[in-house]
Parts: C-alpha cells; sequence; structure tokens
C-alpha cells in the first residue's frame, strides 16, 4: 500500500490525472459530435443524413466519458462534486435537458413518422446548441471561480459563445476525414470560417485564467517556469498555422490529408486542456479546495483503481473495435 | 416551496422515467438475442422479422434510457450533495463499476448491434448482441447493489458521520440485494413479455395475419406464463426479507397498525394516519399472519410501534405504500390470469385463432401493464424506506443540498415538460411502428434519396 509513499498523497493526484483524461476525452470525441449537429443548419435535408450516419454507431460511447468523468468527480472528490454541481446548478439543467433532446432526436428522426422529420432534425440542432452553449458557460464560470458576479457572467458568455464556434469547427474538420464529394467541400469551408473561433477561444481563455487570479499567474509568468513552458504556446501557434495552410489546399489528389485537420485540432484541444489543467492543479474548485482536501477516503480509492486498471484498456480495446468497424467514409448505415 | 419536498418530487420524476426504460432493455436485449438465434437454428424468415421489428423498439428505449440515466449521474450532486459526502465511500466505487464495467461495454457494442449487421461478420453481430444484453443486466446488477444497501446497509462503519466501508463482500452481497434484483430483473422479462404480447395483438387486431404476428404473441404469452409465477414467489420472499430488516415498510403494506397475532390480509381499506386506523376496510381474517409468518396467529409488527414517546413519526407514510403495493400484486396475479388462460387456450391446437376476442383485447389492455407494476414497486421500496435514505444512516432531509426552492422548482417543470413531450412521442413512434409493420410496409419511414445516409434493411431483405 505504501510502495509509492502516502496514498492520501498520490491517489488524489492519479485521480485527477483520471478525471482530467476523461474530460479531455470528452470533450474532443463529444466535441466533434456536438459540432456536427452544431452545423445541421447550413446542410440540405441529406447531407444531414449523411452527417448523422457519420456519428451515429460513435455518439453513446462518447457521451459515456462525460458519465465517467462525472462519476470520477463524485466518487473521488465527493464535497468538490456537490459545490460545483449546487453552484452550476442551472446550466447544468439546460445542458441535460439539450443532451436529452439530440440523444432522442438521432432515433425519432429516422423512426417518427416522415412529417415530424423536420421538427426532430430542429431538436437535435437546438439540443446540440444548448449542451454546448451551457458547457463554455460552465467553462467560463469554473475558471473565474464559480462566483455569480456580471463580469464573470459576461466572460462565461463569451466562452459559451467560442465553444460553440470551436466544437463547430473540429465537428467540421471530423466531417472532412468521414465524407467525400460536395459535402466534403462544404465542411473544409466550414472549417476554414470556424477556425477563427477556435483561436479567439483559445486566446481568450489563456489570457483570461491569469488574469483572474494571481496564483494562476505566478505559475506561468516567473523563473524558470516561463522557459519550460514556453514550448506550449509556441507549439499551439505553429499548428494553428499549419492547420490554417492545410485548410487551404484541401481536398488533395487521393483525399491525401483529409485526416489531419482533425488530428491537429484534437493536438490544440489537448494542449489548451493541459494548460488548463495546469493553471488548476492543485485545485478541484478553484482557489477554494484541493484535490487533498476534498479525496474520498483511500481504500474506496484503491478499490476503484484497481478495477479501473483492469477496466481502461479494454475500454480502449473496444472502442477501437467499434471505430475500426466502423471506419473509412460514412456511407449508407443499414439501420436496423 | 421547500427545497427538500421539491427535490424529492424531481429525484422521483426522474428515476421514474428513466427506470420505464431499463425495464425494457435489459429483457428486450436477451429476447432480441433469442429471436437472432432461433433465426440462425432455423432459418425461419418469422424470426428475422421479429427481430428487425423489435430492435428498433429497443433502439428507441435505448436512446431514452442513455439520456434519462444521464440526468440521474448528475443529480445526486446537484439535488443531494450531502449523500456523497456521507456514504460516498461505498456508493462511489459501486457506482464507479457500473460505469466501467456497464456503460462502456453496452455504448461500445450498441453501434456495432444497429448499425453493424452488414459490416460485420455474423457471429460478431451476434456477440454484440449478447454483449449489449449482458451489459444492460450487469448495470442492473450494480445500481441495484447500491439501491439494496440503501436498504439494508452491511458491511461498513461510521468514523465521524461518514461511512467507511469494511467488507466489500457484505456491502456487495448486502441482505436484501438477491431478492431485489432477483425481483426487479423478473420485472423486466413480464415487462417486455406483455409489451410484446401487447403489440402484437394490436397488429392482430389491425388485420395483420403473418407468421412473426403469431410467433411474438405466443413467445410474449409464454414468456409471461413461465415468468409470473416465479415472480409471485419471488415477491413474496423479498416480503419476508424486507419483515425482517425494514418492519415497518412492511406494516405499512400490509395497512397493520397494532402488533399482533391472527392479523388479517387487508384486500381494500383507506388508511388513515391521523386516526390512526383503516376506514372501509374489507379483509381476510388471519391470512396476512399466515402469509408472513406461516401461522395463523403469528406475531405481525404493527405501525404503533414506529411512533417515538413525543409522537414523532417513524415509519413512512402509509398510503402511498399500502396502495401502491396493491396495485403491483393486483397486476401481478392479473398477469398470472391472463397468461395462463391464454396459454392454455392456445395448446389446444388453433394456436393464436383459439383466442376468443376478449382475450386480445386484454392483451392489448395489458402492454404496459408491466411499467404500472414496476413503477408501483419501486414506490412501495422507496416511500416504505422513508424517513430514511440510507435505513438507520443518513435521513432524505439530511442530504439534500442548499438550491433554493425556485430553482429546483423551475428545472422540475422544465424536466416535466420535457418528459411529457418525450413520453408522448415514444408511444406515438410504437404505434406509428406497429401500424406500418401491420400493413406490411417497408419498416421505415420513407428514406429520401438513394443517397441519403440511414437506411432501414427491409423485411426479406
Ligand atoms: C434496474 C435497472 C436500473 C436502475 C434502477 C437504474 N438504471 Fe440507469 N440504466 C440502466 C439500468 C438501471 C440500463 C439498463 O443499463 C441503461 C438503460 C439504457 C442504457 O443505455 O442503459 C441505463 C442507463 C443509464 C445511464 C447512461 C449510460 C450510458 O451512457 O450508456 C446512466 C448515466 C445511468 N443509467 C445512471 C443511473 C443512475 C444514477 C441511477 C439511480 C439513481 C440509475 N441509472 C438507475
Ligand atoms: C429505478 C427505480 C426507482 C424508482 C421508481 C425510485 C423511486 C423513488 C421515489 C418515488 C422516491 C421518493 C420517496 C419519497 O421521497 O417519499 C425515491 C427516493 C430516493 N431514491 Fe429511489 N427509486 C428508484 C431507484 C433508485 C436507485 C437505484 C437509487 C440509488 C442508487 C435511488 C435513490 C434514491 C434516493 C437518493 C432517494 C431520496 C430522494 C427522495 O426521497 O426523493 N432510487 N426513489
Ligand atoms: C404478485 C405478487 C408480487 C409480490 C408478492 C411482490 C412483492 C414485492 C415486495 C414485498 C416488494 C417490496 C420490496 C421491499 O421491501 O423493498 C416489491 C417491490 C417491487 N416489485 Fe413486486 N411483487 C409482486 C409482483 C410484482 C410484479 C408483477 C412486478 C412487475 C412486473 C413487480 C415489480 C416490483 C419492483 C420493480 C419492485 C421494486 C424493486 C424491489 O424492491 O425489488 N412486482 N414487490
Amino acid at each position: 500500500m505504501d510502495l509509492f509513499g502516502d496514498p492520501a498523497v498520490w491517489l488524489p493526484f492519479v485521480f485527477a490525472g483520471l478525471m482530467g483524461t476523461a474530460i479531455l476525452v470528452y470533450v474532443i470525441l463529444d466535441g466533434f459530435d456536438l459540432g456536427v449537429g452544431l452545423l445541421f443548419p447550413f446542410a440540405t435535408p441529406t447531407e444531414r443524413d449523411r452527417m448523422v450516419a457519420s456519428i451515429g454507431p460513435f455518439w453513446d460511447a462518447n457521451e459515456t466519458w462525460l458519465v465517467l468523468a462525472i462519476g470520477i468527480l463524485l466518487v473521488a472528490f465527493p464535497v468538490a462534486h456537490g459545490v460545483i454541481l449546487t453552484a452550476l446548478y442551472l446550466p447544468v439543467a439546460v445542458m441535460l435537458v439539450g443532451l436529452i433532446l439530440r440523444g432522442v432526436a438521432f432515433e425519432f428522426r429516422v423512426k417518427a413518422p416522415t412529417r415530424h422529420r423536420g421538427a426532430w432534425n430542429k431538436a437535435f440542432f437546438g439540443g446540440s446548441l444548448a449542451s454546448t452553449l451551457s458547457q463554455g458557460f460552465m467553462l467560463g464560470m469554473y475558471i473565474t471561480g464559480l462566483q455569480f458576479t456580471w463580469a464573470n457572467i459576461a466572460f462565461a458568455t463569451l466562452t459559451a459563445v467560442f465553444l460553440t464556434v470551436g466544437f463547430s469547427f473540429i465537428g467540421a474538420v471530423w466531417l472532412i476525414g468521414k465524407t467525400e464529394g460536395a459535402l466534403q467541400a462544404k465542411a473544409i469551408l466550414w472549417a476554414r470560417r470556424g477556425i477563427w473561433g477556435l483561436i479567439a477561444g483559445i486566446v481568450a481563455i489563456s489570457a483570461a485564467s491569469p488574469l483572474v487570479s494571481a496564483r494562476i499567474w505566478g505559475k506561468w509568468f516567473s523563473w524558470p517556469e516561463i522557459v519550460w513552458l514556453a514550448p506550449l504556446p509556441i507549439l499551439s501557434a505553429v499548428l494553428v498555422l499549419t492547420l490554417w495552410r492545410v485548410l487551404h489546399r484541401l481536398p488533395l489528389d487521393g483525399d491525401r490529408l483529409a485526416w489531419a485537420p482533425f488530428w491537429m485540432a484534437s493536438a490544440l484541444f489537448v494542449m489548451a486542456f493541459g494548460g488548463l489543467a495546469y493553471s488548476f492543479y492543485p485545485y478541484v474548485v478553484p482557489e477554494q479546495m484541493t484535490i487533498y482536501e476534498s479525496a474520498a477516503a483511500p481504500e474506496s480509492l484503491i478499490i476503484i483503481l484497481v478495477g479501473t486498471m483492469v477496466v481502461l484498456p479494454i475500454i480502449i480495446a473496444y472502442s477501437i473495435l467499434a471505430y475500426t468497424v466502423f471506419r473509412g467514409k460514412a456511407t449508407e448505415l443499414t439501420y436496423y | 416551496m421547500d427545497p427538500l419536498i421539491l427535490s424529492r418530487i424531481q429525484f422521483a420524476a426522474n428515476i421514474s422515467f428513466h427506470i420505464l426504460f431499463p425495464t425494457i432493455t435489459i429483457a428486450l436485449g436477451w429476447v432480441l438475442l433469442f429471436f437472432k438465434l432461433r433465426f440462425n437454428a432455423t432459418g425461419a424468415e418469422k424470426w428475422m422479422d421479429a427481430y428487425r421489428f423489435w430492435v428498433k423498439v429497443f433502439a428507441l428505449s435505448f436512446a431514452l434510457g442513455v439520456v434519462s440515466g444521464i440526468t440521474m449521474s448528475f443529480q445526486f450532486g446537484t439535488n443531494w450533495p450531502g449523500f456523497m459526502e456521507a456514504v460516498g465511500n461505498v456508493a462511489g466505487p459501486l457506482l464507479a463499476y457500473e460505469i466501467l464495467t456497464a456503460f462502456f461495454l453496452e455504448a461500445a457494442f450498441l453501434g456495432i448491434m444497429l448499425f453493424g449487421f452488414r459490416r460485420v461478420p455474423g457471429w460478431l453481430h451476434t456477440t454484440a448482441t449478447a454483449l449489449v444484453a449482458f451489459g444492460t443486466t450487469l448495470s442492473a446488477f450494480w445500481i441495484l447493489v447500491l439501491n439494496s444497501w440503501m436498504h439494508t446497509p452491511a458491511g461498513y462503519e461510521l468514523r465521524d458521520g461518514v461511512v467507511h466501508a469494511t467488507d466489500w463482500f457484505a456491502i456487495v452481497f448486502n441482505p436484501s440485494m438477491p431478492y431485489r434484483l432477483a425481483h426487479m430483473l423478473l420485472a423486466s422479462g413480464l415487462t417486455v413479455s406483455f409489451l410484446i404480447a401487447g403489440f402484437s395483438a394490436m397488429r392482430w387486431l389491425w388485420g395483420d395475419r403473418s407468421d412473426e404476428v403469431r410467433a411474438t404473441l405466443r413467445f410474449g404469452a409464454t414468456l409471461g406464463a413461465i415468468l409470473i409465477p416465479i415472480q409471485i414467489y419471488a415477491g413474496d420472499m423479498h416480503g419476508l426479507n424486507t419483515l425482517e430488516h425494514q418492519p415497518a415498510k412492511v406494516a405499512a403494506m400490509e395497512g397493520n397498525w397494532e402488533t399482533q397475532g391472527n392479523v388479517p390480509l387487508v384486500l381494500f381499506a383507506i388508511p388513515d394516519q391521523e386516526a390512526r386506523e383503516n376506514r372501509m376496510e374489507i379483509a381476510i381474517p388471519s391470512v396476512a399472519s399466515l402469509i408472513l409468518t406461516h401461522s395463523f396467529d403469528g406475531e405481525v409488527p404493527g405501525l404503533n410501534d414506529f411512533v417515538a414517546e413525543d409522537g414523532t413519526i417513524e415509519h413512512p407514510p402509509v398510503a402511498p405504500v399500502f396502495y401502491a403495493f396493491r396495485v403491483m400484486v393486483g397486476l401481478g396475479f392479473a398477469m398470472l390470469a391472463l397468461s395462463w388462460s391464454s396459454v392454455w387456450l392456445m395448446r389446444r391446437g388453433r394456436g393464436v385463432e383459439g383466442l376468443p376476442r376478449p382475450w386480445i383485447y386484454a392483451f392489448v389492455g395489458m402492454a404496459f401493464s408491466g411499467w404500472i407494476a414496476t413503477l408501483a414497486g419501486w414506490y412501495v421500496t422507496e416511500i416504505g424506506r422513508q424517513p430514511w435514505l440510507v435505513t438507520g444512516v443518513l435521513t432524505t432531509r439530511e442530504a439534500v443540498g442548499s438550491v433554493t426552492g425556485g430553482m429546483v422548482a423551475s428545472t422540475l417543470a422544465a424536466y416535466l415538460l420535457v418528459y411529457a413531450g418525450l413520453m408522448t412521442a415514444y408511444l406515438g413512434t410504437l404505434t406509428y411502428l406497429a401500424r406500418k409493420a401491420a400493413r406490411h410496409d417497408p419498416l421505415t419511414p420513407d428514406v429520401p434519396k438513394p443517397d441519403a445516409g440511414i437506411r432501414v434493411l427491409q423485411p426479406g431483405e
């Protein structure tokens, strides 16, 4: 038990890492499928069917990462879980209603009578929009320390808009990889426009976090941290530029580089997330509660950790299986 | 309004909505596997038709189960922060195992089950179907372990008011778990039996005489006939177990006020908690004693034992538990009567044709009887636990959060609105699918252009 030193120290750290990973995976995976929903109004009916086909087999598993993230927060940091979720009570409810609407719209669009199809398409878009906006809003509130002042609400509204653009962007680059022909061309256009929002969003969040808290300022802008942190913004800038150039050259013959934007966008998400994680560590409720203060009892965490270590590789294995079965361009799905 | 009451209503509304869909998916997954295996074995087209129809119902129910389940997992934090603070060390690992072992399994293979038929070899598709069915059952196992532990906690100790796990075996196999799990899985099987029989009967009334409808009507009725006696027996065992661990709940179910022997079995009454007696009682002498203690003069605990010296009431509200119990048991016996009589009528040689019209109508009427019995059963169990949230450890009042009543009320209104809309759409769509199938239309609403993204295989394809 004490192999790695005091479990009360390393266990919370490991669980914070697991939770961070789950949130990150969620943001990328559900990010692209929410993004596809956000692009719905810009597509024709036939394109919409194809768009849904590109995410149909994946969305449920993608959303399970949210359940896992919230589950880890719940089980590893029970006190923080209560504080955060009661503070974000209303946006959480909006997000849930949004997720409900879009989740059921997947099924109802093709099963309910045709004359209702339009309404379910609207529900699909509206649900995606509501969930994304509220997730962005919660992110903003979280960064500013969960204090409902007007300035913070204004900032959170801004992050809500940016996240929406960011998700539409990753949705668009997913479609570049998953589709062909006219729809792919359209997706490339969407992505070229959306990249602005992504950049603005990353800049706004990176700039705001140090301004909100002197502690975060100190973590970034002090010697020698600034030296070994420098690669993070530099690499992000390089990625953005490359992404920019690639998007302007696509589509290429033989569908070359069709997946490159998606991987680069994911890398950007990873880096932005890494920066945030660095800023907030060791707090789980910003400036109020550290992961060490709010962790559950070590003996319970150990039980979960053992299970996680065994099960996580299996989960990854069958996720890979699912993505392999449905690899390639989205074609007709035989719903059945 | 009081946030406690509102939070209780909200939780009850959300879980009641959620449980309807797992109740279908848990057993329907296995039923689909059965259809698939029958088809593999016999090659009879009717089994594949049945699979095609019911997998749509499954997909729809699954989607509703997933989204309402995500809501559930946030409810603990938003409305009951005290729950996790006090018992998180036990509840946490159980929920975590549910997510890790069950949810990901279902979610990953659902895609293959629903869309993979043409993309993967037959055996993998069958395996995916089996794994999804297994996943739903596994998730029922974990959540029922947690729920049973809340009713009959074991394997823990209290340190500074916080529960710490001491024995995981005792926690998982807590005293009421085997009974609750068995009873719930059987409830799921019965719900699906009567749903299948009910919709097949509806199609029959609409003039559908296909082999598929004959097969599924027979299947539903037979499965119901097999499961219902087991369920009644399991329910009886469950009640005896509850008598041992939560006597106040049983007293409320029976509407029995005084601890005494020769307790009558109350068939109907209006329990009056103010006057502490039953009005308009219709009862069979001594039978409750017989059922609960297996002897006519056996002593059964009464509600008056659970009133403190100063008059504080420490037993659950009597009327809802009492009525809900009668609804569940009543439906159980109605299921017994209908399924046994129809199996007997069908066995006399003429199959579905042997069923008189009233039987067909009865099946239509009972299509959702499983839902009602299941909800009634859960109300018995959950309201019967009050005022406790975790028996003897934590009361419901201690667990509620600090959110204001207004906030809870507004989200409650929003949920109710969404749920009402979804329920209408769900029932409407099921009926629509059944109507289309009865007319032998292709099973999907039009699939617009040939190159559209989603297409549904047509029967015979
Ligand atoms: C007896 C069965 C049962 C009960 C009492 C509950 N559930 Fe449930 N739940 C299931 C049986 C189930 C299931 C059969 O496994 C579902 C239904 C459809 C599905 O996808 O899985 C499900 C789905 C489901 C999901 C979505 C999983 C996914 O993303 O695939 C979540 C997060 C929850 N549930 C959470 C809960 C919580 C927090 C509950 C209690 C407070 C609860 N469920 C009660
Ligand atoms: C699935 C079927 C279930 C149904 C229909 C159901 C129904 C209910 C109802 C009606 C109440 C309110 C009792 C009252 O306040 O008088 C309640 C309470 C509660 N139940 Fe359940 N329940 C179910 C399963 C579960 C499970 C699986 C859990 C947890 C693992 C759970 C946890 C709770 C909690 C935390 C409360 C307290 C909040 C409250 O009083 O409303 N329930 N439930
Ligand atoms: C007819 C005979 C039946 C008897 C004697 C019976 C008995 C019981 C008892 C005593 C409980 C309360 C458990 C507790 O103390 O917590 C219960 C709960 C329940 N019943 Fe029944 N039951 C019967 C039929 C049914 C039927 C037909 C269904 C559904 C199809 C059903 C579904 C449930 C459910 C879902 C619960 C709540 C979960 C649980 O605690 O197991 N029951 N039943």
